[in-house]
């Protein structure tokens, strides 16, 4: 194994050779899954806290199932109504799980840049599991996983990201991540939806999907983050899906074998149609959830393993 | 209060020079000024460093009344000492804000008992900085207030804000506000850019500050009042300043140390202590904005000092409380322009000393004959590592914890009486 990680914040920290890692290990993980018995006993005796500090349904069940396979002890704390309500500060509720004595953290927190402060202040490690529109690094490893599996290689294709990046950490990971793993970017959406600064990524930005989308070998949809927008960013819902939405129409310009994912939970009719996204023969979205139990099993196994290595009291 | 300064390197930003020699302070007044030795009486041997007169800092936040748990008199003067600042020029922004005549001088006596260094207090502009009702403008100025803030609220209301500086006008009495168009910059902790959108941290475009100190522009040549922009910090407010003062509009601007000497990207993996009002800007910025001090288009350089405590501001980011302290760090920080050759010290002490003073109407911060002796003696060299439980303030929210800096001062007198240096040192 390659990896020292001592926690996963993001995927800006991590190397190529980290994310090769995850997704290999990840594959074999694919495997167990799809059997009958489907458990390890690689996290056996070790516990494993899931904090949202936002609602979450979808991501939450993926981290419980993945630490349930590996053996581990999962206990899921629904902090949106717990002590921080009362005027506990990210710190302390930090502390106090920490004198609980966890092995992992996961965690998911309205603001970015929460769960790395949090990861500075306790002595297991630390899985963000999305922070503000800061990072969501499994969601980026899950996508690649899929990327990989579908075409075969996770390098030099060309992708594009379309529709809400602004408000998306979904995007921001996967820009990262496939520029580390040379590929083409692109990104689409309307320009108050694109946050500034982007084209000094080594992406390419544009606002006509259309022209965006011309031979792309993946079409990433994000979803439209309406609890997140505080003002208009957008005229209204039906002017997006009819400029922004993606439908057969559009999809026509990306190679004829391009797929299409989508991070969930979709908004049909509003960034998708819902025939594309039902399409077995273009659409990747189930495989994705598939994937994303597998990359947290391996992304959790290796964090683990890493920790292990570390001598007794030095750790960070 | 007497003192002969000998064998000192004296920075004068009034006649922009450093010249090696001796200055005279009789009665807490500077009495003479020469160059060269005299035969008698040295009483403080200068041993070859920088004598400059002290720092008068326009928008020091000491907590007093409501939080002196972050920040006293006593604390605020001791750090305004030991860095040099001989004149704190307080905010209005405590709790209660200071509007009304009877809270300035609760404040003026609580500080007069407890800071070793001056105070020169500031009013708020409107009833509880609300932006509504004027306060009693003429009433602050007689109980001492110097200037009129609203601190880091902008006045959004334009017919109030007009209002105010038209009946300020009226009183000879400076306004100083804060230039960020409160639309765009609401929520923001960034400046809008590549490092923001890769953070995820809410951010603001830095054309805010040049379409709030437009309108502010707009309301001078119409009103004809004596205006301060507290904070000028991106290069595109630059070109409306300079053509502003060209036409005669009374008008001045400041920046804090910390847009001089620090950028959006040492805010780094989040740290909050490099969170600041307006937020930290881009090199290009950073650049530009010393070439206007050097040239002289932005007046004043303040530490914008801002105590906060621990609690506030271990937070994530975007919800952390903005401000750093910075009486203690203003000069060692300034002098790293200085060591890298972007300014002189004429050029710095006066933005300093000499052009805060003078806007204010104070007669200190000026090395001549008739001035205050307000001096700190400085040895530009010294290199230390700041740790930020060594400063005196109460509340240890800087920038520069771990950082390497050179230059420290040894000696601060206030009217001609040591306040620092010596034997407190």
């Amino acid at each position: 194994m390659t990896t020292r990680l001592q926690h996963l914040l993001g995927i800006e920290s991590l190397h190529p050779n980290d994310i090769t890692a995850i997704l290999d290990l990840a594959d074999s993980y694919v495997d167990l899954n799809r059997r009958q018995v489907k458990h390890t006993d690689a996290l056996a005796g070790l516990t494993q806290i899931n904090m949202f500090f936002e609602n979450s349904t979808r991501t939450q069940a993926s981290f419980e199932l993945a630490g349930k396979r590996l053996g581990a002890d999962v206990m899921n704390m629904a902090m949106q109504t717990s002590s921080v309500k009362k005027g506990e500060t990210l710190i302390d509720t930090a502390l106090t799980l920490n004198a609980m004595h966890p092995d992992l953290l996961v965690v998911r927190h309205p603001h970015s840049g929460a769960v790395d402060l949090l990861a500075q202040k306790v002595n297991c490690a630390v899985l963000n599991a999305g922070d503000g529109k800061h990072e969501h690094p499994t969601q980026a490893l899950l996508d690649a996983l899929t990327i990989r599996r579908a075409k075969g290689r996770l390098h030099r294709l060309s992708i594009a990201i379309c529709g809400d990046i602004a408000h998306s950490r979904v995007a921001r990971s996967n820009i990262l991540l496939l520029g580390k793993m040379e590929n083409r970017v692109r990104l689409i959406g309307p320009p108050t939806l694109m946050p500034s600064g982007m084209s000094e990524f080594g992406v390419e930005v544009f606002e006509d999907m259309a022209e965006g989308l011309q031979d792309v070998d993946v079409v990433m949809m994000l979803r439209l983050q309406r609890e997140r927008m505080d003002g208009g960013f957008i005229p209204s819902e039906r002017e997006y899906y009819h400029r922004y939405g993606l439908n057969a129409e559009k999809l026509a310009h990306a190679k004829p074998d391009a797929i299409v994912m989508h991070p969930g939970p979709m908004n049909r009719g509003v960034e998708i149609d819902g025939e594309i996204a039902d399409d077995i023969n273009r659409s990747v979205i189930q495989e994705q959830v598939e994937m994303g139990v597998a990359v947290r099993m391996a992304a959790m196994d290796l964090l683990m393993q890493s920790r292990r290595a570390q001598p007794e009291g030095v750790m960070v | 209060m007497n003192e002969v300064f000998g064998n000192a390197k004296i920075v004068d930003p009034g006649q922009g020079r450093v010249i090696t020699g001796t200055v005279v302070v009789r009665d807490g007044v500077i009495a003479d000024v020469v160059e060269g030795a005299l035969d008698n009486g040295v009483t403080v041997d200068c041993g070859g460093h920088y004598l400059a007169p002290g720092i008068v800092d326009i928008g020091v936040k000491v907590c007093e009344p409501g939080e002196r748990h972050k920040e006293s008199f006593g604390s605020a003067g001791a750090a305004a000492a030991a860095g040099g600042v001989t004149t704190m020029v307080t905010r209005p922004d405590t709790t209660p804000d200071i509007d009304t005549p009877e809270v300035l001088e609760f404040q003026t006596r609580r500080a007069t008992e407890a800071s070793p260094v001056r105070i020169a207090p500031m009013a708020a502009l409107t009833k509880g900085r609300e932006g509504r009702e004027m306060v009693e403008i003429g009433f602050l100025q007689d109980a001492g207030a110097v200037a009129f803030t609203d601190c880091d609220r902008v006045v959004e209301n334009t017919k109030v804000f007009s209002r105010c500086l038209t009946y300020a006008r009226s009183l000879g009495a400076l306004v100083m506000a804060h230039v960020q168009e409160p639309g765009l910059s609401t929520g923001a902790a960034a400046t809008s850019g590549k490092f923001a959108s890769l953070r995820g941290i809410p951010a603001v475009t830095p054309m805010a500050e040049r379409m709030a100190l437009d309108r502010d522009i707009a309301l001078i040549e119409m009103t004809g009042a004596r205006y301060h922009a507290d904070q000028i910090t991106t290069a595109r407010a630059l070109p409306a300043l300079e053509r502003a003062k060209n036409n005669g509009l009374d008008m001045t601007a400041g920046v804090s140390i910390h847009h001089l000497t620090l950028n959006e990207l040492d805010v780094a993996d989040y740290r909050t202590f490099f969170k600041v009002k307006p937020p930290l800007r881009s090199e290009d910025d950073r650049i530009a904005v010393i070439e206007a001090v050097k040239s002289g288009l932005i007046d004043c350089i303040s530490s914008m000092h801002t105590p906060q405590d621990e609690e506030s501001k271990r937070l994530p980011f975007e919800v952390a409380a903005s401000g750093a302290v910075g009486l203690e760090t203003l000069l060692p920080a300034a002098l790293r322009l200085f060591h890298a050759g972007q300014l002189d010290l004429p050029t710095l002490f006066r933005a300093l000393s000499l052009n805060p003073a003078k806007r204010l109407g104070l007669p200190q911060g000026r090395m001549e004959k008739g001035a205050p002796a307000d001096l700190i003696l400085f040895n530009a060299n010294t290199p230390f590592v700041l740790n930020r439980e060594t400063l005196r303030s109460k509340s240890k929210n800087t920038p520069f914890d771990g950082a390497r800096m050179q230059g420290r001062v040894t000696g601060t007198w206030v009217g001609g009486r040591r306040v620092f240096g010596g034997d407190n040192a």
